[in-house]
């Protein structure tokens, strides 16, 4: 057993976990934090996407003694103060989820996606990076719709700022 | 239509604990004391079991214990069912074998459970499960149903020689052979429907609580009908009686036919709560759903289709065989007969169908209902073998199936469906129009100049859906009646609560049954709450799949609103010294219509609860309830198109355009409709270019059992879908629905396929069509 300690949500957490226990098992089991999900057991689906030190990473592929003393994101420490990132807004208003079991993944692959990419978001982009993200409900069609849908609203937000 | 009403595309209720991660799944419950369990399960396709040890897996760390089939058998547990009685041509009943939870002397796919491994962590569970050892004597194993047709072939079940469940027909057989040997042209094509595995994104789970002070059974499941999983499990598993088992099905991540079905772990998990006197969870990984959630599909076909000398069709006839796996779902039976010959007619009038179909055992996973269920095996058939017809008279496809359309309603197929209404001309229109199907050749011939192959696939798919008329599957072989129930709870303070036997896993009814509510009420959608999924809060329920939850589902709700309407215009017109006939209700409000008298919603409500005014007689409380019980199926119709490139270097094929013009009826909530077209849609181009489940024929081990061997759509396999609504309500439920949910599934496999054969100019291809496929097909000639 090792402990580990990490930053979870703007939040301090630790606990103590087996060299072999994966990230998203911390997650779930020692933390409680169900709003990761495990779809598969060969890091092909990404609904465990959560970001690592900012950067998005399919928590099955990392075993929670790497991520000791990183700073981890979670679907549930998306929105700021009851706010909704816009990628969840955007999810919400394009009808981009029906079961909701990838769409945690989705989510935070989606914010990761448009960090890198910015408002120059297009379609073929987006359908290439959800190349590790799988949906059987929506055909992706309306996943596609809101990640460009949100994608534009950040890059005008930016604009604003700016 | 209000911004809420019926017909508005209204943004879901339910997304916010979705997208925030507050969604409760299955695997998320934790409940105290809770362990953990993994099914030791067969290695071999088909084997005898020789000796199971246990000593050393049970001596190992956190282990509570490992259960097998006989102490199951010894507890009185019943044996799996199936719930669809089909019978032979000859009237013989079908050959069904025994499918215990745990198998006890014998395995018949790989997959197969045997013991259950409890202990305190899923690590310590699995450690243990690897080091039991059996001793299994291994047999020779048959994958196909073809090969297991043979003399010689392995005999999986005692009851079934070989291997045959049942030899079943349908249809006018001698019309039919007259009509082809006098036909002007007959079409003759042999047709495989691939196999498939649904892949909801969220593995099967249960969690099974007994708690011994009141002998009494709570089941967390993954299901899409949990009161038929207790029914279930009750009546036949003898797990429990029915008031002392709770079944809650939470929210449940996809199912697609998979997850209606009472699988051994659920029965196994409760069993072995008591057995071992701690819950119970298990969950299961991937390669594990792989290999024991129902498949679908995979069937092995030929089609004839005769035709005048003005090309109308004079007779329809079709051979199948389909493989049904190692034991009998629950469903199984109905798929390859009820739910597919049946709809072998099509949009066509054809005055002579006949169906034949042998259901066949085999050492592979069980095979029961996937998103359409003999639907897309039926329009796949028929609609390869109208464009084929088309290509060999040399005429439009979209004419020769104009030509032969069905016109008048109703319309009586001989084979049992009755069609009560629809429009196929208008969805034909619809769809070619979005297309540009007349303008194809130029885009052809541009295309020929950058050296692609550009083909067009039409597919004009019929389905029945609200399923369906208790007394007609009663008369079919169906085990239970598919009415469905609703209660509608008016509160004291008028907020509203509607439990409803539909179970919603992804299909968003916690927001279209609220506005059908509100619309009817004029309240608004904050004010109304729909329960579901629960055994102890809603009374009854048959459960969502058939795409019946909108036609029968929710007009059960209807008829519940129309007694408390009944109710609350009595009371509204005592309150208001008002005749009842002259109450309507509007905007929260129940006015005296051409007044300015009115009640509020919320007082006539408090009014039914303090009863201090009442009229008399009348019972205090505002609540009714319904069970609905539709007059017919519905019948969702359409049209898709298809249009492909393909690298004649590579094979590699290219979706260019994929139109949908769809007949659903009334829609309520046309977002959530397209939602379920586009989803639809994307299973069905899976099932055309992608998606195979493959066994080795030898060995019986399946080769895709993971998301890096079976090739699932990914987001940019797919193009983005043109899809849009023609409209013939429903004459068979109150509010004119007729389904939306396996349409895209239904329709788009033999429009793609059409796609890729014409482009390449032949039409020897089976799917999925890889690369590889298309570009042996192409090479072939």
């Amino acid at each position: 057993m090792t402990s580990i300690s990490l930053n979870v949500n703007g939040r301090q957490v630790s606990g103590e976990a087996e060299d072999r226990t994966l990230l998203v098992e911390f997650l779930r089991t020692n933390l409680g934090m169900t709003g990761t999900h495990v779809g598969c057991d060969t890091s092909q689906c990404g609904a465990c996407v959560v970001h690592v030190d900012g950067q998005a990473v399919k928590s099955c592929t990392m075993l929670a003694v790497q991520a000791n003393g990183s700073d981890v994101t979670t679907i549930e420490g998306l929105a700021s103060n009851g706010t909704l990132h816009p990628v969840q807004k955007a999810f919400h208003e394009n009808h981009g989820l029906q079961c909701g079991f990838c769409t945690p993944g989705m989510i935070m692959a989606a914010t990761d996606m448009i960090r890198r990419h910015g408002s120059a978001l297009d379609e073929k982009t987006v359908r290439q990076e959800l190349e590790g993200n799988i949906c059987r409900c929506t055909g992706y069609h309306n996943i596609v719709k809101s990640i460009l849908a949100a994608a534009a609203e950040m890059g005008n937000a930016q604009q604003a700022a700016e | 239509m209000g911004v809420e009403g019926i017909g508005a595309r209204v943004a879901r209720k339910e997304d916010k604990r979705f997208i925030t991660g507050k969604g409760r799944y299955t695997d998320d419950m934790v409940v105290p004391g809770m362990k953990h369990a993994v099914f030791v399960r067969s290695p071999h396709a088909h084997a005898k079991i020789k000796s199971i040890d246990t000593s050393s897996a049970s001596a190992m760390p956190g282990v509570i214990g490992i259960l097998d089939g006989k102490q199951l058998t010894e507890d009185g547990i019943g044996s799996l069912i199936c719930g669809w009685a089909v019978h032979s041509k000859d009237g013989s009943p079908m050959n069904m074998g025994v499918w215990r939870p745990l198998a006890e002397d014998t395995v018949r796919y790989v997959g197969d459970a045997i013991l259950i491994v409890v202990a305190d962590t899923g690590d310590q569970a699995r450690a243990a499960a690897e080091a039991v050892v059996i001793d299994y004597e291994e047999l020779p194993a048959v994958t196909t149903a073809l090969a297991a047709l043979k003399d010689g072939a392995p005999q999986i079940h005692p009851e079934a020689d070989h291997n045959l469940i049942f030899d079943w027909e349908i249809g006018n057989g001698a019309d039919v052979d007259a009509a082809i040997a006098n036909a002007a042209h007959v079409t003759n094509l042999d047709v495989d429907n691939n196999r498939l595995v649904p892949n909801a994104m969220e593995p099967r789970a249960t969690l099974g609580v007994y708690d011994d002070s009141e002998e009494h059974y709570t089941c967390w499941t993954t299901s899409q009908n949990p009161h038929v999983a207790r029914l279930v499990m009750s009546a036949f598993y003898n797990v429990a009686p029915e008031n002392k088992l709770r079944v809650i099905a939470p929210d449940v991540g996809g199912g697609f036919g998979s997850k209606i079905y009472i699988y051994p772990e659920e029965i196994v998990c409760l069993w072995a709560s008591k057995r071992t006197g701690v819950p119970v969870k298990w969950t299961a990984d991937r390669t594990e759903a792989f290999l024991t959630d129902a498949h679908g599909r995979d069937h092995v076909s030929n089609i004839k289709i005769a035709f005048d000398a003005d090309n109308r069709i004079t007779a329809l006839k079709v051979d199948t065989i389909a493989n049904l796996g190692a034991y009998m779902s629950l469903f199984s039976s109905s798929v390859p007969t009820y739910l597919y010959a049946t709809l072998l007619s099509g949009q066509y009038n054809i005055a002579n169908v006949h169906a034949n179909v042998r259901t066949v055992y085999t050492n592979t996973t069980p095979v029961d209902a996937y998103r359409g269920a003999g639907r897309p095996e039926a329009s796949y058939l028929v609609e390869r073998a109208m464009e084929t017809a088309a290509r060999e008279l040399g005429v439009s496809p979209a004419e020769l199936r104009r030509k032969n359309f069905i016109t008048q309603f109703p319309h009586q197929t001989p084979v049992i469906m009755n069609y009560d209404g629809g429009d196929f001309g208008a969805s034909l229109d619809a769809a070619t129009k979005a297309a540009d199907y007349d303008g194809f050749p130029a885009r052809k011939a541009e295309a020929a100049g950058r050296g692609k192959l550009r083909g067009i696939g039409m597919s004009c798919y019929i389905e029945a859906c609200g399923i369906a008329p208790s007394k007609a599957v009663g008369s079919l072989g169906a085990g239970v009646g598919l009415w469905e129930s609703a209660e509608v709870r008016v509160n004291a303070v008028g907020t509203i609560e509607v439990l409803t036997g539909s179970h919603s896993h992804g299909q968003g009814h916690e927001t279209t049954f609220a506005q059908l509510v509100a619309e009817r009420l004029g309240v608004g959608m904050d004010t109304v709450s729909i329960v579901h999924g629960d055994t102890d809060k809603v009374q009854m329920g048959m459960g969502t799949y058939g795409s019946r939850s909108g036609a029968v589902g929710m007009s059960a709700v209807s008829v519940a609103l129309d007694r408390v309407e009944a109710k609350a215009k009595k009371v509204a017109a005592h309150l208001l010294e008002a005749d009842e006939s002259d109450i309507v209700i509007e905007n929260g409000e129940l006015k005296v219509a051409g007044t300015d008298k009115s009640v509020p919603w919320f007082q006539m409500a408090l009014a039914c609860y303090t009863a201090h005014n009442l009229p008399d007689g009348m019972e205090p409380g505002l609540k009714e309830s319904a069970f609905f019980d539709p007059t017919n199926f519905s019948f969702p119709a359409g049209c898709y198109i298809c249009e492909v490139e393909v690298d004649p270097e590579t094979g590699k094929t290219e979706i260019i355009q994929f139109v949908a013009a769809d007949d659903f009826g009334n829609i309520i909530n046309p977002m959530i409709v397209e939602g379920q077209v586009h989803g639809g849609v994307a299973q069905g181009i899976g099932q055309a270019m992608l998606e195979s489940c493959i066994y080795d024929p030898d060995t019986g081990q399946l080769l895709t059992a993971s998301y890096m061997d079976y090739a699932m759509p990914r987001a940019d396999d797919l193009p983005s879908f043109d899809v849009s609504t023609t409209v013939t309500p429903s004459p068979s439920n109150p509010l004119g629905i007729k389904g939306c949910g396996e349409a895209g599934a239904i329709g788009s496999p033999p429009a793609v396929i059409n796609a890729i054969t014409d482009a390449i100019g032949s039409n020897k291809l089976e799917m999925p069509a890889s690369p590889q496929a298309v570009w042996a097909a192409l090479n072939a000639k």
